[in-house]
């Protein structure tokens, strides 16, 4: 039976959630609120915060000198491109896992995890030579195949996760109807896991666009994504931080939108098989 | 109507092969550099070279380190990503000894390389060839409110020792009005505090290493220079000034919050710009400071400069470029368009005999002044088994100045005091010379 909460208890949560809320909003909307501001504005002391001239000066700058819509795409086709490929090798194998262990799958699970534990400059010049000879550099396929195979084990974990979850009972019944591995799989495994896989996705497809080491060392000009874009602006002598802060809102602005309008996909899929 | 389309087949097999023919003497390029002021001004001003020479150009702008780690990547493992680096003067000696340079050898007579800065020529070249043309130079100077100056009744020397930079950052520092006397770097990092601190050390007769490589921060000179360097950071500097570097202390001039500023030449014409400093009709400039009879004005030289890598498949392309980005022509076409304030300094002799110049650019002569005071050869007083600047010629200086740095700014930050900061300094270096292998050749 669920405990009765006061209304005052009621009251402090919602207080402190929206604190904590709050204080991890602040950096992106101070961000968000520089990309206004002239050079001027942004570096002064005391800060300003929403009194100040508004303008749209350093988004027009930003527009003039860089190929936005190209980074964007860029972004987009390597973000989704490695989470399809990783979700289509890592939903049979996550199968296969959940419902067909064998005596080393707890092994070649952590196995899978410890490739994360590697810091990714540790294998950079190997990539980096590989890359040359094969002609990827500098190529969104190349990009998608190395993003792919970085997310694969957090794409596998979380599947995992979520079909342990799922009744073995229910799998058996339907392979005791007939079904085969195919339509086992297909039609009562995916549709039960739709909730996992679409955060899976979500969280797969943030991930990507955000990665910033293979993106900046693998790519120059031609397959660049958004993280390039915001790099472009980053200037050692000089205060350039409106227009940097104008870059970084274009940049975040597309996944900011779509986390916001999945966010219950999200938050539902997070949370799936956290209370038993 | 057989003769017309006759007529039309032919034309448009010459305009075919016309077009075959751009397409075969048109090269692309892809540079690579960073996001300074003057550099986003070379990638507006290029079309013009573009437009000129039918080649066009990939531009890859990266912020300062991401873009010297990526690049020296590509060019140690023969990637071919880029036709022309955007590299400083440390790079330069290191990576033509590496032959990872193309060597500039056979430039065009217009183009003027006895015009170039002695210094900056010097800084370049390998056995008198240079392996890189320079963008814009810079030295290091004193920047000061001459208003507060005035009302503290201090009086700064066009060339002044550091007890003089001490008495006047005494005398400006009103912690109450948010003043503080001096800014300097503080942030750690082989080009941020420690490219100042080895300056200063370099003022005060210090060096890295002596003639059998062995470190020196156990020297007196040493001593003084971090000693001197942390009281006056501690008393008159702004708080937290363990985490500045060259943006935190420009921002801080530019609102009026600073005496004195010491750093790179070229914030000057930041600080003298009225359209973003509070305090762009009071700044001053001075030499940079050197002890009381160290003839060192801390050798302090650095250049953005346009090199061409060896693996590089448009020699030809990149090769003009850069002498076209480079040019006394393209110094012109920049003042022609944005005012000599805006043409990139350091570099040429003749920008700094242009009246113009003179008159737009108050910074011009303390400028020349510093940069022609710098001799990367000898970069201490004292024999010195390396070349240099502001830092130390060899590959592995970026891994000890950092190192070295973060000891400096802990005890800036009054997490250890100099005497300890100098053991572990004198400690870690020796070990990883000793691991290069330098005490043993």
């Amino acid at each position: 039976m669920a405990r009765a909460v006061s209304n005052s208890v009621k009251a402090r949560n919602t207080a402190i959630a929206w604190i904590i809320a709050i204080l991890i909003f602040f950096p992106i909307l101070w961000t968000i609120l520089t990309s206004f501001k002239t050079e001027g504005t942004a570096i002064a002391d005391p800060p300003v915060f929403l009194f100040f001239d508004w303008t749209l000066e350093n988004y027009a700058t930003v527009q003039d000198r860089s190929d936005y819509f190209g980074h964007f795409m860029n972004s987009v086709i390597i973000s989704v491109g490695s989470t399809v490929i990783g979700l289509a090798i890592a939903i049979p194998a996550a199968w296969a896992m959940a419902f067909v262990p064998g005596r080393q799958t707890k092994n070649v699970l952590m196995w899978m995890l410890s490739t994360k534990m590697l810091p990714p400059v540790g294998v950079l010049v190997p990539i980096y030579l590989i890359f040359r000879d094969w002609g990827l550099l500098d190529t969104r396929i190349g990009l998608v195949i190395v993003l792919t195979l970085i997310n694969l084990p957090i794409i596998v974990w979380m599947l995992y996760t979520y079909f342990r979850e799922i009744p073995t009972d229910i799998l058996e019944a339907a392979r005791m109807d007939g079904a085969t591995l195919r339509s086992e799989v297909v039609h009562v495994l995916l549709p039960m896991a739709v909730p996992g896989i679409a955060s899976t996705l979500l969280l797969n497809i943030i991930l990507a666009w955000n990665e910033a080491f293979w993106t900046l060392n693998l790519v120059a000009a031609n397959a660049a994504p958004l993280t390039a874009f915001i790099a472009s602006y980053s200037s050692p002598e000089g205060l350039f931080y409106a227009k940097l802060s104008a870059a970084s809102t274009m940049a975040i602005a597309p996944i900011l939108i779509m986390g916001w309008f999945s966010q219950k996909q999200l938050v539902r899929g997070l949370t799936f098989g956290a209370v038993k | 109507m057989t003769s017309t389309r006759a007529l039309m087949g032919s034309a448009a097999g010459l305009a075919l092969a016309a077009g075959l023919a751009t397409t075969a003497s048109a090269a692309e390029i892809t540079i690579a550099t960073v996001n300074n002021g003057d550099m986003i001004r070379m990638q507006e001003l290029s079309p013009q070279w573009e437009e000129e020479t039918g080649n066009t150009i990939e531009w890859v702008v990266l912020e300062e380190n991401t873009l010297r780690q990526r690049v020296t990547q590509d060019i140690a493992t023969g990637g071919g990503q880029f036709d022309v680096l955007t590299i400083g003067n440390y790079e330069v000696p290191i990576w033509a000894a590496q032959d990872w340079l193309a060597p500039l050898d056979d430039l065009p007579e217009d183009y003027n390389a006895d015009d170039l800065l002695p210094s900056i020529r010097q800084a370049l070249s390998t056995d008198d060839t240079l392996y890189a043309l320079p963008f814009y130079g810079e030295s290091a100077m004193v920047m000061y409110r001459t208003d507060l100056a005035e009302e503290a009744g201090v009086e700064i020397p066009d060339s002044p020792t550091w007890a003089e930079i001490r008495t006047a950052a005494e005398a400006m520092t009103d912690q109450d009005a948010g003043i503080y006397g001096i800014c300097l770097r503080g942030k750690p990092g082989w080009g941020e505090n420690m490219a100042f601190l080895t300056a200063m050390a370099n003022s005060y007769g210090a060096r890295w290493f002596d003639m059998e490589w062995q470190a020196q921060f156990d020297s007196e000179e040493w001593q003084a220079a971090l000693t001197d360097y942390l009281e006056l950071m501690t008393q008159y500097g702004p708080p937290g000034a363990a985490a500045n570097g060259f943006n935190e202390n420009l921002s801080l001039f530019q609102q009026g919050k600073c005496g004195i500023w010491i750093d790179a030449t070229v914030a000057a014409s930041f600080v003298t710009d009225p359209e973003d400093s509070q305090v762009a009709d009071s700044v001053a400039f001075a030499q940079f400071p050197n002890r009381e009879g160290v003839d060192n004005h801390g050798n302090w030289l650095w250049s953005w400069n346009l090199a061409i890598p060896s693996s590089s498949n448009e020699m030809e392309a990149a090769t003009d470029f850069i002498t076209w980005a480079t040019s006394q022509d393209y110094t012109r076409m920049v003042a022609e368009q944005e005012g000599w304030r805006a043409a990139p300094p350091g570099t040429r002799t003749s920008l700094y005999e242009n009246a113009e110049y003179q008159e737009a650019a108050p910074f011009a002569e303390m400028t020349l002044e510093s940069m022609n005071a710098v001799d990367t050869d000898s970069p201490s007083v004292q024999e010195t088994p390396y070349t240099g600047a502001q830092f130390v010629a060899i590959p592995e200086f970026q891994g000890i100045g950092t190192a070295v740095g973060q000891q400096f700014s802990a005890a800036l930050a009054g997490q250890a005091d100099a005497e300890q900061a100098l053991q572990q300094a004198q400690s870690l270096t020796q070990r990883e010379i000793d691991r290069a292998g330098y005490g043993s050749n």
